[in-house]
């Protein structure tokens, strides 16, 4: 909100010494959080920090750089399975195969960036997408990948350590997502998120200025399937069994929504729209054990409609949640966040 | 066997141009890919069924009655959502239109349950006439003339109707069709209900082949819009013949090559025709000026 005079002031991460208070709160919090808690939050939590991680990386791509992407189900896809086979076929350590996947997601990730620095538009959503239906469609057939059964998932070992349950498996997520997350916050604040802020705003004009399109336009493709990659290759653990249904089209789409909802061109917001998205998706999925409005549904759909259908209530949410926040809060929460901050700080003006 | 590939090539095509037609017309006004084309068209035929079927109608009142459920959609998503977003970059309108296909989706979830059913036609598939070593169903033939006859409509009703010459007008330079005297708002509703009519159309031609659940459209939404893509978005006939092309390439790659990777090679042409002519094979290209 204030006013930065120079660039050491713009990349400091806190102000303020109040804010470094709530940040140090919030790390307690965070630590603190799977003795107070029962089990079941602690994989939601789990499950949140990876679609922050997603999020995040989308966001790099979509609200910082300006491009369009419904194939990142695809990459998610490969950081989950050549996790999987690095760990099982190679015997990798974790941490090693974790990164090599996420790296061969990059590199996937650059591949789809290569035909993106001619199309724009609805030309790069049909581009991405095909690509992601297609990485979908060859793991399902391939049977190095398990084909339509899928693959189990190892035991995670850690220099020894075999996490096996959610609360050990969330002290080593939960450190990865804050890593990755002020990776990405350092990383828009140098040279490069510049160069991807400019691309843009107007990336005529950014090449005018001397930006190498090609290089920065793959370079945020790869990036951004880098992370979407390591957060696959999380997933994996976290869920014990990967099949190539998980990774369809409506995935991509939950993952703009992510963006969407959370706010372009912000990781604040990125990290609100995960959280809150996450939150609501596996909540919806348990929409009849609402006090007073599961009991209204299930009678409504006894007399309109099938009951067995009632969890589809959480698509139709969801489905409402994005056009309502695009049509009216086209910043998504975080501007809600800033007007909101706005108000309070500018009051009684 | 060729011959085999080439007719249902051609069939599956007409689907596919339909969709297609109905995505660009849509384009061409709103600037904006419908992805919520296929749940329109699914909704609609779910209609025609519940008519058909719960309610004992003729074919004739049913499939009427659809379609003026899809026009009434299409003109009243267009109403309520499009016109308000404010925000229009593209990416803010996409996810508008894939916001109503989950919605839609989830209404005919809800509604209809994950049960396959059986739309009754009246062209059945299963009649079959020789061509030779190929044969050729009822409901192929039936696919192909209904679209033909559609495209024919169209041509003519763009070229020699006011309300299509209003159309096209609004598509080229809004400002100056509300200047002439065209309301603009209305003809935009115009053009989605007239577009959702058509999806409602390919999804009532498709649903005999493909069984009937809340799915039937998500596969050839895309291939629709693959081929949209590939003839060129801004043009009605190229998107037609991309899809005729698509139709029969898939198929002719899926007998020969390999079934399995029937879907993937659709994809894989569409970015490589977007690589070498980046805005579709007969449309022109715009460059964007500074």
């Amino acid at each position: 909100m204030d006013m930065k005079r120079d660039y050491y002031e713009d990349i400091q991460l806190l102000d303020s010494k109040v804010l470094w208070f709530w940040f140090l709160m919030l790390i307690a919090a965070l630590v603190t959080l799977p003795f107070v808690t029962p089990k079941y939050y602690i994989y939601m939590a789990n499950y949140m920090a990876i679609n922050v991680i997603v999020t995040v990386g989308l966001n790099i791509l979509v609200g910082y750089t300006g491009q369009i992407s419904l194939g990142h189900a695809g990459f998610f896809a490969i950081g989950a399975y050549f996790t999987v086979l690095f760990m099982t076929g190679l015997h990798l350590p974790f941490l090693l195969a974790l990164v090599l996947a996420a790296l061969v997601a990059a590199f996937f990730g650059f591949i789809l960036g290569l035909p993106a620095l001619r199309l724009e538009g609805p030309y790069l959503a049909i581009a991405t997408l095909g690509f992601g239906m297609a990485i979908t469609q060859v793991i399902g057939r391939w049977q190095l990948f398990g084909g339509r059964m899928g693959l189990e998932t190892p035991s995670l070992m850690f220099f020894g350590l075999d996490l096996a349950t959610d609360t050990q498996r969330y002290f080593l997520i939960i450190p990865i997502t804050f890593l990755m997350t002020l990776g990405a916050r350092n990383l828009m604040k140098t040279r490069v998120g510049r160069a991807f802020i400019a691309i843009r705003d107007s990336d005529i004009a950014a090449e005018t200025m001397g930006v190498n399109l090609t290089l920065y336009k793959t370079l945020a493709f790869a990036v951004s399937a880098f992370y979407t990659g390591i957060a696959g290759g999380l997933f994996a653990f976290v869920l014990g069994f990967i099949s190539p249904s998980t990774f369809n089209f409506i995935l991509s789409i939950y993952f703009l929504a992510f963006v969407i909802v959370g706010g372009l061109g912000s990781i604040f917001g990125s990290i609100m729209g995960g959280v809150v998205m996450t939150w609501l998706m596996l909540e919806l999925d348990k929409v009849q054990e609402l006090p007073y409005i599961g009991e209204l549904l299930i009678s409504f759909s006894e007399n309109w409609m099938s009951v067995s259908g009632l969890p589809n209530v959480a698509s139709i949410i969801f489905g409402l949640i994005i056009i309502l926040l695009v049509v009216f809060e086209p910043l998504g929460l975080y501007g809600f966040w800033i007007r909101t901050k706005i108000y309070w700080k500018t009051w009684p003006f | 066997m060729f011959l085999q590939l080439i007719i249902s090539g051609l069939s599956f095509g007409s689907l596919y141009a339909l969709i297609a037609l109905a995505m660009v017309i849509i384009y061409k006004t709103s600037e904006v890919p419908n992805f919520g084309q296929g749940e329109m068209a699914m909704i609609s035929t779910f209609v025609a069924y519940s008519l058909l079927v719960s309610y004992n109608h003729s074919y004739a009142l049913s499939f009427v009655g659809a379609f003026l459920f899809a026009a009434a959609l299409g003109a009243f998503l267009e109403f309520a959502f499009l016109r308000r977003a404010k925000d229009p970059n593209i990416l803010s309108l996409i996810l508008i239109t894939l916001g109503f296909e989950m919605v839609l989706y989830g209404v005919a979830s809800w509604k209809w349950g994950a049960d396959q059913r059986n739309l009754p036609f009246p062209v059945s598939d299963f009649d079959i006439i020789n061509l030779g070593p190929a044969v050729i169903s009822y409901l192929n033939i039936a696919t192909l003339l209904i679209t033909l006859m559609l495209m024919l409509l169209l041509f003519l009703f763009f070229r020699y109707t006011k309300v299509g010459i209003a159309m096209k007008a609004t598509q080229q330079n809004a400002m100056a069709a509300r200047i002439n005297g065209i309301r603009t708002n209305r003809i935009l509703s115009m053009t989605w209900a007239m577009s959702s009519i058509i999806g409602a159309v390919a999804g009532m031609l498709l649903a005999p082949i493909a069984t009937l659940d809340p799915n039937l459209m998500l596969d050839p939404l895309l291939k629709g819009f693959a081929s949209a893509v590939l003839g060129g978005m801004t043009t009605l006939v190229g998107a037609a013949l991309g899809g005729y092309i698509l139709g029969i390439i898939e198929n002719l790659f899926g007998g020969y090559v390999s079934l399995e990777f029937k879907s993937i090679v659709a994809f894989g042409i569409i970015v490589l025709v977007l690589c070498f002519k980046p805005s579709g094979l007969f449309a022109r290209h715009y460059v964007r000026k500074v």
